[in-house]
């Protein structure tokens, strides 16, 4: 378009022309700033519709009416025209710049190693929250204990060979009557001694024997017991805990076994199988429970009426039981470790696999 | 532990036909004995009799000489040719010739170690199968060279060529090991075990001890003394003593084959047919014996306890000094009463009265003595034996004239010799003060009660006399007496195990009992467990080291020798002679831990743990009180006196990168400040924090270790709770870590007590703008940044909303020994927009108290 040249705001033709020219600069701007630029060509103040714009003042009332309704048409013609391509250019640019700033989200983005809580105590404190929503409390105790704690409360005779089943770490001196636990079953001692009745405890921790660190044995583990005390308590009730505590860990499938067996502190006494989790008994090679269906889980019974009274709790009145498991021992089968060492030696890749919680 | 050999089980109870070991097993765990193993011989057929025709010696060019057999194995010889119908071996070893009786193993066979045999060309020869040495079969120590059957108390007669050598050597047979727990003292004979089969299956029993004949006590047996002094918790040392002489027999004569095959397979070394005899009567019943040579036995026999000093060689060739305690067999030389020792009672024999070759008459002695006896004696000198392991866990008093006479009985049939005839003498002392068993009274329904089975009546009679037991009803109890052989029958509660385990575990209801409403995990599990979480989601990885250190560890970690560190606890038996004592600190044995990973490849590392340590502050001496009835609060409270202090700890080491080197940013190293920052974190996981101050203690770096402090009141002064920081270089250096390793170490104990019970108190979000000043102090050099802030909260007064240094510069431009520390202050009101003249008030304040605190300067 030369130098502009208003057209007459009466001469519909010629305002028809200068519409449709501006429509098609504004149609073939091919960027924000054409655009721009063809906005300025013509809606500007230099524009041929804004200077017919300017000529309507010196016209007769009735030219007025025609020519701003022709004018007024034209220019809101130009201004959609103008919206609309500015929308589209706008719309182009966005996608643009979203590809150009894509980034590769394959490129490592943590720096940091990640942290995480070791195993047995996750497992342990899985374990415990089992008893917890039943409404057992968690009791705890010394990793130094007496003797009296250790054995002699819990009915172990100090001739029995059932001492000697537990090879224990003494205090000097010789005779100090101190020992590193050989079990939890301390805790249950205190429990016994300290605690209101009815008691429902469990009774997690660290625990000692003189075994040499190898594949299958370590000197410091853990273990986590368990004792209720009440009026009418049974054998069934053991079982019924054992089960809960077995579906609550391996799915609702599982159950327990039980096997005579003896510890001082329980009468009857037993062993505790689980139903094998991985094969359900149906697989003669599993690996996890040799073939047998069943996997060695802990042992259990009958509180001794002995370990009772060494409490002063009266035995015509209330009976207990008691039960207790290995926790390296649980993980091993329960996440297939291979080797007691990984567990112990603190090699940070090894917890690093379980991360918060087991 | 006990084995079973499943063909002599079925001589004593009906053993379902065609059992295994592990149906043998599976019964035997449902009453309680856990299978330990299963032996097989590891021979596989075909192995069979063989009689040599001949042996022909050759001696080769490489100088070793050879014998080539031809030798008789019945139908798998090789058809007459060149030779008679026999098959041709090649033997090393000379023990044997013509006529000889052996185990011929023939291609195809397998000898333990999974040893084929195969015909193969040798010296000449076809070597078509092996002539067996004892060894290679694995049945005993005999590698002096061929296994002739005859010298192995085979007869002849009973001999075929051709024959399965396989049943003849007991090689078919599967061997059970069980684990007997310790109140099962008669399981540890197979009178025991074949019993508890019988009561698991239902199967017929035949108690061996009723097949036995036994000879009537008389009045002029061998002269016997039990003079015991000191009976150990008012128990005489021996109740019961059963001797009894043997004559004339044939010291070498070998045992018969049988019961040797019946002692290897149960672990045992046949040696001589007295010592064989003993053993394998005390495998049968249970009770354990000893053979005398009667030649050097002057009565009268005397059993006492040991005077101090005396001495006694044993068996193994071993000198012990004896304790008093220790009961013994002695006799009576020149008519010294009790003045030679024969024997540490029931547990081991000593040298001087062994059988040997020469001997002729025996004294065979069956006795019961004291399980804590035989028990202390046995740990004092450390000789657990066949005899001690009966002993400790309880013999059947009842079992020494049967056994007595059951092993006179086999020297009479098996020992005699060329000329001899062996004779039992007439003569039998059996000295009894055994206590009989005593009745137990047990209400009828207390197994209901406590099983929680309902058995049905006379369920429990039943078992209980199926167990052996006598058992009376009165009323509404049962009157029990237990049999002989179960000491471990002393109260109602032991009956009910019985009933329980006869019937079944199977049987057992499962009842889940509801506990009465809990209160949840205590305030310091749930802190225990909010600090392990914080610490891990900060990344460090938690770990759990033994808490055995050497007192070097301390040392290398310049630890001072007053310091509370060095009161430590001892082991009396430990692993590691050089890691006898307990950590006092947590700290001290992460750094195994640290090591373990650095030798791994592991440079960067962040791990922490929450533990115990140890610190001897007790009177380390617990005397225990009587178990009958509930301690008095004095003898508890003195209990827990002897023990160590064992405080809560949660330690930490950061050690090379915290950020590791990446595409978009270089690696960064772990510094103090993340030190201090995991040990805040801690503080706030438990809902408290730490005031910090410059700290100095070891193992840190003097310069670069914050000393942190929990506010708990003026009446609290601040002890340091925790500290954290770089470590001391030397420590670093001493315990090979990377260099600039920094650790935290925090007492947990005084934050739980300290956050129990906290509740926050909210305080209002205030709403108003905010105004922010900013402060550049020029302060001495030395001065804590803490301080500065800490004079600055308090100028500014009510309008603070938070104090934070954002830069600290040291240089020309604020002079030597100063420094800059600059400081962000916000203060906003809680009801309206501050005034430019309150602004101003607070920013003057400020910069006086500065000033006049710490002679700061506005730069």
């Amino acid at each position: 378009m030369s130098d502009a040249e208003a057209p007459s705001p009466l001469d519909a033709a010629a305002v028809e022309a200068a519409v449709a020219e501006a429509v098609q600069a504004i149609a073939g701007a091919d960027s924000l700033e054409a655009l721009k630029e063809a906005r300025l060509a013509h809606t500007g103040d230099k524009a041929p519709l804004t200077l017919a714009n300017r000529t309507i003042g010196g016209l007769s009332p009735e030219d007025k009416a025609t020519a701003g309704k022709n004018l007024g048409a034209a220019r809101a013609r130009v201004n959609e025209a103008l919206t609309k391509r500015q929308a589209e250019l706008e719309a182009d640019r966005d996608a643009r710049v979203l590809v150009e700033e894509a980034v590769d989200v394959t490129l490592p983005v943590d720096r940091t190693p990640r942290g995480a809580r070791h195993p047995t105590e996750t497992l342990q404190e899985k374990m415990v929250d089992v008893f917890v929503a039943m409404g057992w409390e968690v009791a705890e105790g010394p990793e130094v204990e007496t003797e009296w704690h250790n054995f002699d409360a819990l009915n172990f005779d100090p001739d029995h060979p059932a001492r000697e089943m537990q090879d224990t770490f003494f205090i000097e001196p010789p005779k100090s009557g101190l020992l590193l636990r050989t079990h939890t079953s301390p805790v249950q001692t205190r429990a016994l001694l300290e605690r209101d009745l009815p008691i429902y405890v469990v009774c997690p921790g660290k625990t000692f024997r003189t075994d040499e660190l190898d594949a299958t044995h370590t000197p410091v583990f853990h273990q986590i017991e368990g004792l209720a005390v009440d009026k009418g308590l049974t054998m069934a009730h053991l079982k019924g805990t054992l089960d809960h505590l077995a579906q609550a860990m391996f799915g609702p499938d599982a159950s327990t076994r039980l096997r005579p067996s003896f510890f001082p502190f329980t009468e009857p006494s037993a062993e505790m199988d689980l139903t094998c989790f991985v094969c359900h008994g149906k697989d003669t090679s599993c690996r996890t429970c040799k073939g047998t269906g069943w996997i060695e889980w802990g042992g259990c019974g009958m509180t001794h009426p002995n370990v009772l009274r060494a409490a002063g709790i009266d035995t015509d009145e209330y009976t207990a039981f008691a039960f207790g498991m290995g926790i390296e021992r649980t993980m091993m089968f329960r996440h297939g470790v291979a080797d007691m060492r990984d567990m112990v030696e603190g090699d940070v890749r090894f917890t690093r696999q379980f991360g918060m919680e087991v | 532990m006990p084995f079973v050999p499943l063909q002599w089980l079925g001589e004593v109870v009906d053993v379902d036909p065609g059992s295994t070991a592990e149906d043998v097993a599976a019964a035997l765990v449902k009453v309680g004995l856990e299978e330990e193993g299963v032996h097989g011989s590891g021979v596989m057929g075909p192995l069979v009799v063989g009689r040599v025709i001949t042996a022909e010696k050759e001696t080769h060019k490489n100088g070793k000489s050879i014998l080539y057999c031809r030798v008789d194995v019945g139908e798998h010889n090789d058809p007459e040719g060149e030779f008679p119908a026999s098959r041709g071996i090649v033997c090393g070893a000379h023990n044997f010739g013509a006529g000889d009786l052996v185990a011929v193993a023939l291609p195809g066979a397998v000898l333990p170690g999974d040893f084929e045999i195969a015909a193969r060309k040798t010296y000449g020869h076809v070597s078509d199968g092996m002539i067996c040495s004892e060894r290679e079969l694995r049945i005993g120590d005999d590698h002096s060279g061929i296994m002739v059957l005859t010298r192995k108390g085979f007869e002849a007669a009973d001999l075929t060529p051709g024959q399965d050598a396989l049943p003849l050597l007991g090689l078919d047979e599967e061997t059970l090991e069980i684990t007997v727990t310790p109140d099962r003292g008669y399981c540890f004979c197979m009178r025991g075990v074949a019993r508890e089969y019988s009561h698991s299956t239902g199967n017929k029993y035949r108690d061996p001890a009723l097949a036995v004949t036994v000879a009537p006590a008389t009045k002029n047996g061998f002269p016997l003394e039990v003079d015991d002094k000191a009976p150990i918790r008012g128990r005489v040392g021996c109740d019961r003593f059963v001797a009894r002489y043997v004559r004339g027999v044939d010291a070498a004569a070998p045992s018969p084959a049988w019961m040797q095959k019946r002692l290897m397979q149960s672990g045992m070394r046949p040696i001589s047919l007295a010592v064989d005899v003993t053993n394998y009567v005390m495998l049968e019943l249970g009770q354990p014996l000893h053979a005398y040579d009667a030649a050097k036995v002057d009565g009268p026999i005397v059993v006492r306890r040991a005077a101090k000093g005396e001495k006694l060689t044993t068996l193994d060739d071993v000198e012990r000094e004896l304790h008093p305690e220790d009961l013994l067999i002695t006799d009576s030389p020149g008519g010294k009463k009790g003045s030679r020792i024969l024997a540490l009672a029931g547990v081991m024999g000593g040298a001087s009265s062994e059988v040997s070759e020469t001997t002729t008459d025996l004294l065979i002695e069956g006795a019961h003595f004291d399980p804590v006896t035989v028990a202390r004696t046995a740990r004092r000198h450390k000789l657990p034996s066949e005899s001690s392991k009966r002993f400790e866990r309880g013999v059947d008093p009842e079992m020494a004239p049967v056994a007595v006479q059951r092993v006179i009985d086999l020297l009479v049939e098996y020992g005699g010799g060329v000329d001899s005839t062996p004779t039992a003498d007439p003569e039998v002392t059996d000295l009894d003060n055994a206590a009989e068993p005593v009745a137990i009274s047990m209400p009828t329904e207390f197994p209901d009660r406590i099983v929680g089975v309902e058995y049905a009546p006379g369920e429990v009679r039943a078992t209980l006399e199926a167990i052996g037991c006598g058992v009376m009803e009165k009323g509404e109890r049962l009157v029990v007496v237990p049999p002989s052989w179960r000491p471990d029958l002393k109260a109602p509660i032991d009956l009910v195990e019985e009933v329980a385990r006869l019937h079944g575990y199977d049987e057992l209801p499962s009842v889940l009992p509801v506990a009465p409403p809990g209160r949840g995990l205590s305030h310091s599990q749930k802190v225990r467990r909010a600090v392990a979480r914080a610490l891990a989601e900060r990344g460090l990885t938690e770990v759990q080291t033994y808490p055995f250190i050497s007192a070097s560890r301390l040392d290398d970690m310049l630890v001072p020798e007053a310091d509370w560190r060095r009161s430590l606890v001892c082991l009396a038996n430990p692993l590691d002679e050089g890691k006898p004592f307990l950590r006092t600190a947590v700290l001290e044995t992460i750094f195994d831990a640290v090591a373990v990973n650095l030798s791994r490849g592991i440079p960067d590392l962040a791990i922490f743990e929450v533990g115990r340590a140890y610190l001897n502050e007790g009177t380390g001496v617990a005397q225990s009180p009587d178990v009958t009835k509930r301690p008095s609060d004095e003898e508890v409270a003195e209990l827990d006196a002897a023990l160590p202090h064992q405080p809560r700890h949660v330690v930490g080491i950061l050690a090379g990168n915290r950020q590791r080197a990446s595409w978009n940013a270089p690696a960064v190293p772990f510094d103090w400040t993340d030190a201090v920052a995991a040990a805040h974190e801690v503080a706030r996981a438990a809902g408290v924090e730490f005031d910090v101050s410059p700290g100095e203690t070891m193992p840190f770096h003097p310069g670069r270790t914050a000393r942190l402090t929990l506010n708990r009141g003026p009446e609290n002064p601040a002890q340091p709770i925790a500290f954290a920081g770089e470590l001391h270089p030397k420590v670093i250096e001493n315990l090979g870590l990377p260099p600039r390793t920094c650790a935290f170490a925090i007492h947990l104990d005084p934050i739980i007590e300290a956050s129990e019970g906290l509740v926050v108190k909210a305080v209002p979000v205030r709403t108003p703008p905010l105004a922010k000043e900013d402060f550049a102090f020029v302060v001495d050099e030395a001065l804590a940044a803490g301080d500065l802030v800490a004079t600055v909260r308090e100028a500014a007064g009510e309008l603070l909303e938070e104090a934070r240094v954002f830069d600290v510069y040291a240089g020309e431009q604020v002079g030597a020994g100063k420094k800059s520390i600059a400081l962000t202050v916000t203060l906003r009101a809680a009801d309206h927009t501050l005034t430019a003249e309150e602004i101003l008030a607070v920013r003057n304040a400020i910069i006086a108290a500065a000033e006049k605190t710490h002679g700061a300067k506005l730069r």
